[in-house]
């Protein structure tokens, strides 16, 4: 028999708080459209490195990485709530909307972390299972807790942990870390700063709302948008590297190049835009661009590998 | 004392869960299965 209290903590009443939570209202937890992307670095990751892996460990190293982020993102929504209720962007998430009790969102992520740390550990690998763990560790503690909420550089440092999926998806394979997986982790880690500032533009006012202190609310727009050409260019040149490394072919590196001089124009026309301008067409351009230009990116190594390993492949069919 | 009387909604919901906790339950007993066929069986190498 399940006794009802209806008191919270400072005694106020606040009616049944029952859960109406639905499956679908935790699988939002875990950050879907976000697991999508670690989800394609991490399975870049796991195809570039060199060696084999057995395919069905690979599909669960791959579910890990992902059960691993989606579980950092429940820990963020967590902790953030209180900004999440205020910002537009957020208020709609299933903590600040009432769906979930902050406390069912902490217990769920906490278990899916400890889940997908030791069944990738158990299945795979430990190195992989660490570097995972960290990888939650650094998102819900060094950026979510602490870095996000007293410095411009949030996002620049915190983005290391959506750079960490494909050095964990390659080092399943190795069992390591090597300077081609340093350099797949540079590519996301250096490309976030200039795709959340174009992002933190055009939504200036939510931050600034909430007292977070995002570069644009620091540093000024005309900082932030010198800033963004700086990372796009340091973004475009590291994403030709891996034809400098051995990593992919020629092919990828011109492709590789063109994307990255659009990813450079686009943060040019983000500069000139002029200060005040409510539409910010050119920011919202670029974040948009910036999605398309990583999962290209990823794409094009993918297929460079694929393409070279074809002719391989088909002299043992032969 | 003062019990919990369940909404259609909340009934609705919970039932949800359980539904999808159940899906999860099932898909970890196969997905540890196919584990040790795997590491131990030496399965697909």
């Amino acid at each position: 028999m399940t006794v009802m209290d209806n008191h919270d903590a400072l005694g106020t009443d606040r009616g049944s708080r029952l859960s109406e939570a639905s499956a679908r209202d935790f699988f939002e937890l875990l950050k879907p459209r976000v697991m999508s992307l670690v989800v394609f670095t991490a399975f870049a990751g796991l195809i570039l490195a060199p060696g084999q892996i057995n395919p069905v460990l690979g599909v669960i190293s791959i579910l890990c990485i992902a059960v691993g982020a989606g579980a950092s993102g429940a820990l963020n929504m967590w902790y953030d709530a209180d900004i999440d209720a205020i910002m537009t962007r957020t208020a709609k998430r299933p903590i600040p909307a009432g769906r979930i009790l902050p406390q069912e969102a902490l217990a769920f992520g906490l278990t899916l972390s400890v889940f997908s740390v030791v069944i990738l550990g158990l299945a795979v690998n430990w190195f992989s299972a660490g570097l995972l763990a960290f990888t939650i560790f650094f998102y819900v503690v060094v950026y979510t807790m602490w870095l996000k909420r007293s410095t411009p550089q949030n996002i620049v440092i915190g983005g290391a942990s959506g750079a960490f999926p494909p050095m964990i998806g390659w080092a399943c394979v190795t069992g390591g870390v090597s300077l081609d997986s340093i350099l797949l982790f540079l590519i996301i880690f250096l490309w976030t700063p200039a795709h959340f500032w174009a992002l933190a533009l055009f939504k200036m006012r939510d931050y600034g709302s909430v007292g977070v202190p995002m570069m644009p609310n620091v540093a000024g727009e005309a900082s932030t948008k010198n800033q963004i050409i700086v990372y796009a260019v340091l973004t475009a040149v590291t994403a030709v590297a891996p034809t400098f490394t051995g990593l992919a072919g020629l092919g990828y590196g011109i492709f590789a190049a063109v994307l990255g001089a659009i990813f450079v124009i686009c943060s040019i026309a983000v500069r000139r835009m002029p200060d005040g301008d409510e539409k910010m067409m050119p920011a919202k351009k670029m974040f948009a661009y910036s999605i398309f230009y990583l999962f290209a990116i990823f794409s094009a190594l993918l297929a460079d590998r694929l393409l070279a390993g074809l002719p391989h492949l088909l002299g043992g069919l032969l | 004392m003062e019990t919990v009387k369940l909404s259609e909604a909340q009934k609705k919901s919970r039932r949800n869960r359980n539904i999808a906790l159940g899906v999860v339950l099932a898909g970890l007993v196969v997905l540890f299965y196919i584990m040790t066929l795997v590491k131990i069986g030496g399965v697909g190498n």
